[in-house]
This record gives structure tokens, C-alpha cells and sequence, in this order.
């Protein structure tokens, strides 16, 4: 190894040398690496099933399609939190769609470039901002303001719809809905964007040679073309909020029902883990709790997969793409 | 008629524009109030005693006794420890399992697995990782389940994909004329992979290592579950229980204790900075580093 010799003799023989140990140690460490990344993964999936395993012996199937969750009865049902978790999510997409796909638009069809550059990198560092500073922030901040305004105004004008109830709290389904869609709006924002970006020139240019005003040009020929590496975003955003522990712990109320409306009090698959673990109430309960763990893993696994899938198709299609 | 309707086509579209620009706005007010709210609650317990001081013990000021204000120099020193811990468990790993995703795997469809397993890896709720170590941690020793030591697996487990990806964009900014010209100057292969190639994109490396410490630092929900809640100030060591900043904020805020609570403002405060302070080094170094490397290819 000390003799770093950069111009060794020309090795005889017109093939390339045998590596040598250097090498071959080199290889055989970089390789460790990267199988161990990929044995992460299946460990993640082996190892919260063992741990699980009494728990999926115990309950059987009913696990899925129990309504109630009462460790001292030893009834474990996942139902209310998948319920809860399945609400908040798609709230939160509901509130996070328009606005990403809003800024992605602006970012790339509108602002000049001293404004895309900073605010892009702005939007994408409210992505760096902790959950749990989110959850705190969400208790002083967005709790009063749910509970005084927007909440007796959404009752006043929408209480029709059956959506509400009149009983104000700020600490329930709705709030949670709206801190984790704060949290999704980066990833969504970002990767539209990018795939807004990509784009190609021509497809905007046939639409403007058409007469197309800046926002047909988006509808008809911008966002159909970026549709797949949206719905990738968008996935990618659904993944995230599925995922989030410590907001929704600290704001969706931890009832464990399935909600009745959106101001009731609730509890995700995630916030149950986090409050629960601790003050099991019955040793039965844990694995209960990690196999509802090993759910959310594999549901999470399921949903990163796909996006991923359709994002590397798509930026491997983007290298070809006529600029 | 016809006139009308390209007015109002053109109004629509106008107005269009206006609300694209104001997701803007809007999108942007909670991060705004998110740090407003931090510096305005947080920087009024910031003095010398808040980074040296002991957490305080839980109390209510009654009786005419006040209560001490304490500090979180515990949190803090926790926070960099399990920041040290975990970086030393996750990067070779990650930076690893990425040379050899660049140098090794060329165009191979094995490449792209690691770069994908990363991805999908990198979507693995953070609550689960918690849940992963402690059942591993549980089974190989039940007395050091809740520590420094498990806080630090967990946290490691986050950090890997991320160390991975950025560390494999950072190595494929080397231009591949690079990798030839040393390997025709008869450098062997692994010198020209760690010489050339690990030291050209150190840079983009060390930054995306910066990025997974900002994720982890602001990590609560693994440490919930197994950091355990001791606080111990000084230090105990990594086989007893431990203390962060991003656990003590969850425990202050769920606290009827108003010292408590101003104490997590005031960690929520140090958090942010030092979370969004990562971020955007790290950002302003990876811009840098694309347009390296740009005029070279």
C-alpha cells in the first residue's frame, strides 16, 4: 500500500491484470455495503413479523376487521386506525393537491427566475422543519384558531354535508388532516415541479400556436404530460402522511374509535404506537402493536414502490426526451 | 359573442395565474408562523443556564415558592451524541453500499436495486423504525432496550437511505473521462474509486451525510420508543437511558407545566436552527457542486 507508484511498468501480456487484493478488498467491503442495504429492507420486514407472530397466532384475521381495541379484554382491532389513519391522509391530500400542483405551476410557467430558484428551495426547506415542532406549533397555533374560527364557520355554513359536529375542540381528525398537509406540500411541490419542468418546449409551443391562453396551455398540454410523475408525487406525499408519528399524536385527540365526523377525536396507526406502547396495559398488546407496525410498513413498502417505479420510468424517459 | 369569449378566456386564465401565485402565499404562512412562532416562545428562556443546566424537576409554583428554571443541557448533549453514534453506525454503510452501486454496478440492473431499495427505504415511517430496533434490541439484551445505544441504531436506520442516495448522485457528478484517465495511468482500481473518484465528491458526500443529520436530529417518534426518558445529566453512557432534543420538545409539550413548556419552546427554537441551518448549507454546497462539474463533461 505505501508504494503508490503512479507510472508502474506496463504489465506484460495484452489483458487486462488480475485484481489484486487491494481489489478485491475494496470490492468485497463496497459490496458488504450494498448487500446490507438491501438486507435492511427484508430484515425490516422478517423482523416485525417475528415480532408480531403472537400476536397474528392470537388474533387471526379478525385482527383487520375488529372495531374495538380493548387490551384488557385482549380484543385487538385495527379497523379504528386504519380508519383514522386512511382519513387524515386523504384529508390531507385534499388540502395539499391544489396547492402543490398551484406553486409547481407558478414556480415553472410564471414566476421569473429570481423568484423560482429562492422559493423553490423555501418550500422544499418547510420539509426539514421536525414533526414534533409541527405537533407543538399545532397546539398553540392552529388548535385555537380551528377551535374559534374555522370550525364553527365550517359548522355555520357546512354543517349540512353531516362532514361536522358542533362541538369545537381543535384537537381532532381535522386538525391533524391540515398540520400533515403542511408537511406533504413540499414533496408533492417539489416533484411536480420537476416533472412540470421536464416538460418538453414543443408540447407548449403546439398549444400556443393554437391560441391557447397560459392556463389551457397547462390544462391541455402541461399537466397531461406531467400527469405520471405527479401521481408519483403525489403517492410519494401520500406515503409521508400515512407515516407521520408525532403531529398526529399530538393533534388528532387519541380516541380509539373510528371517527364519527371530522371534528371528532381519533387515532392513527402511527399516533397509537407512539401513546401506547408504553402503558400496554396487558403484555398482549405489544405485538399486538407491531403487527399493526408490520401494516403499516408493508402498506408504506407497497406505496413507495410504486411511485418509485413510475419515477425512474419516467426520468429514464426524460434522458431521451427532446429538450 | 366570439370576442366575449376570448375576454373571458383570457380573464380566466388571468385569474389562474393569481391563484397559482397565491398557493404560494399560503403555502408559505406556516413555515413563517412555524419560525416565528419559535424565535418569538423560545427565545426568552435562551440564557447561559438553558445550555448548561439540568432539566427541571416537574413542579407548580405554589406557596410562594418558585420553581427553578433549569436548562436542557441534557437534551442537547444527548442529541449530539445519538447525531455522532448514529452517523458512525449509517454512513459506511450507506457510502458503501454506494461506490460500489457507481464504480461496481455500471449499468447492471443490481445498480439500480440499491438506488431503488434506498428510495423505498428512505419511505419506512420513522415510528417503525423504533418498533424494528427495539424487538431486535429486546431479543439480543431487554436491559439495554431503552438507551442511547438503541436511540442510535434507530436513528441510523433513518440516516442510511438518505447517505446512500446523496452519496451515489455525488459520485456519478465524477465524470466517467475521469475514472479512465486515472485507470490509464495504471492506477488499480480501488486507489482510483477512493483517491480520485471518493475525494472529488467528498463535497456532495459530507453534505448529504449534513441533510440525513438535520432528518435525524428532528427525529421523536423512534426515540419515544426506545431512548427512554432518564435525562440523566451528566452523561451515564450508551447502555443507559438517554435524552434528545426532538424527544424532550414532545415530552414538554404533552406537560401541564408551564416551566416545562417554555423550556421546549426554547429547544424547539435551538432545533429549527440547527435543523434548517443544516439544510440550507448543505443546499448552497450541492448547487455548488452540480455546477462544478458541469463545464468538465
Amino acid at each position: 500500500m505505501t508504494s503508490a507508484n503512479p507510472f508502474p511498468a506496463p504489465s506484460s501480456g495484452g489483458r487486462a491484470r488480475v485484481p489484486k487484493w487491494g481489489d478485491r478488498t475494496f470490492f468485497a467491503v463496497t459490496a458488504a455495503g450494498a448487500v446490507g442495504v438491501v438486507g435492511l429492507l427484508i430484515a425490516f420486514v422478517v423482523v416485525l413479523y417475528w415480532g408480531a407472530q403472537p400476536a397474528i397466532e392470537m388474533l387471526g384475521p379478525s385482527f383487520l376487521y375488529t372495531k374495538t381495541w380493548n387490551p384488557s379484554g385482549e380484543v385487538y382491532g385495527i379497523l379504528p386506525f386504519v380508519a383514522g389513519t386512511l382519513i387524515t391522509s386523504f384529508l390531507a391530500l385534499l388540502i395539499a393537491i391544489p396547492l402543490s400542483l398551484g406553486a409547481a405551476l407558478f414556480l415553472t410557467q410564471h414566476a421569473p427566475a429570481w423568484i423560482r430558484g429562492p422559493v423553490g428551495q423555501v418550500i422544499e426547506l418547510l420539509a426539514a422543519i421536525p414533526s414534533v415542532i409541527y405537533g407543538f406549533w399545532g397546539l398553540i397555533v392552529l388548535v385555537p384558531i380551528m377551535r374559534y374560527t374555522i370550525e364553527p364557520n365550517l359548522w355555520y355554513y357546512f354543517g349540512w354535508t353531516g362532514l361536522f359536529s358542533p362541538l369545537f375542540l381543535g384537537l381532532d381528525v381535522l386538525s391533524a388532516s391540515v398540520v400533515l398537509s403542511i408537511m406533504t406540500i413540499p414533496t408533492i411541490t417539489a416533484i411536480s415541479r420537476d416533472s412540470i419542468a421536464a416538460v418538453p418546449r414543443s408540447q407548449k409551443e403546439a398549444a400556443i400556436s393554437l391560441g391557447a391562453t397560459d392556463w389551457e396551455v397547462s390544462r391541455h398540454a402541461v399537466l397531461p404530460y406531467a400527469r405520471n410523475g405527479i401521481v408519483a408525487g403525489v403517492t410519494l406525499g401520500l406515503g409521508r402522511a400515512l407515516g407521520e408519528t408525532m403531529a398526529v399524536a399530538l393533534l388528532i385527540g387519541g380516541r380509539n374509535a373510528i371517527p364519527a365526523n371530522l371534528f371528532s377525536q381519533g387515532q392513527t396507526i402511527t399516533s397509537l404506537i407512539a401513546t401506547d406502547f408504553f402503558e400496554a396495559a396487558n403484555p398482549t398488546e405489544v405485538p399486538a402493536l407491531i403487527e399493526m407496525g408490520l401494516f403499516l410498513l408493508i402498506l408504506t413498502l407497497v406505496i413507495n414502490l410504486g411511485a418509485r417505479v413510475v419515477l425512474s420510468r419516467f426520468q429514464a424517459g426524460r434522458g431521451v426526451g427532446v429538450e | 359573442m366570439n370576442f366575449d369569449r376570448a375576454v373571458r378566456r383570457k380573464l380566466f386564465s388571468h385569474g389562474m395565474t393569481v391563484l397559482s401565485g397565491l398557493a404560494i402565499v399560503v403555502i408559505l404562512v406556516p413555515l413563517a408562523s412555524v419560525i416565528y412562532t419559535a424565535v418569538v416562545l423560545g427565545s426568552s428562556s435562551l440564557s447561559y443556564g438553558f445550555f448548561t443546566q439540568p432539566l427541571p424537576v416537574p413542579c407548580t409554583p405554589h406557596l410562594g415558592v418558585s420553581c427553578p428554571t433549569g436548562g436542557v443541557a441534557p437534551a442537547l448533549e444527548g442529541t449530539l451524541i445519538l447525531i455522532g453514534l448514529s452517523s458512525l453506525f449509517s454512513v459506511p454503510l450507506g457510502v458503501g453500499a454506494a461506490i460500489f452501486s457507481v464504480e461496481y454496478g455500471g449499468e447492471r440492473a443490481g445498480a439500480r436495486i440499491i438506488g431503488l431499495v434506498a428510495d423505498v427505504l428512505s419511505g419506512v415511517p420513522s415510528i417503525v423504525a423504533g418498533v424494528f430496533v427495539y424487538i431486535l434490541i429486546l431479543y439480543y439484551d431487554p436491559a439495554i432496550v431503552f438507551s442511547t445505544l438503541s436511540g442510535s441504531l434507530a436513528l441510523a436506520l433513518i440516516m442510511v437511505p438518505i447517505v446512500t442516495r446523496t452519496s451515489e448522485e455525488a459520485l456519478r457528478t465524477i465524470p466517467q473521462s475521469v475514472r479512465e484517465a486515472a485507470l490509464a495511468l495504471g492506477i488499480s482500481r480501488w486507489k482510483t474509486s477512493v483517491r480520485i473518484v471518493l475525494v472529488g465528491a467528498l463535497p456532495g458526500i459530507l453534505t448529504g451525510i449534513l441533510l440525513s443529520i438535520a432528518r435525524s436530529a428532528g427525529e421523536a417518534a423512534p426515540l419515544l420508543l426506545v431512548l427512554g426518558n432518564g435525562c440523566p445529566h451528566p452523561f451515564e453512557g450508551i447502555y443507559q437511558e438517554g435524552c434528545a432534543l426532538s424527544l424532550w420538545i414532545y415530552l414538554g409539550a404533552t406537560s401541564p407545566d408551564q416551566n416545562w413548556i417554555a423550556l421546549a419552546w426554547g429547544a424547539a427554537l435551538l432545533l429549527v436552527a440547527l435543523v434548517l441551518g443544516l439544510s440550507l448549507v448543505t443546499r448552497l454546497v450541492l448547487n455548488r457542486m452540480a455546477r462544478r462539474w458541469k463545464g468538465s463533461e
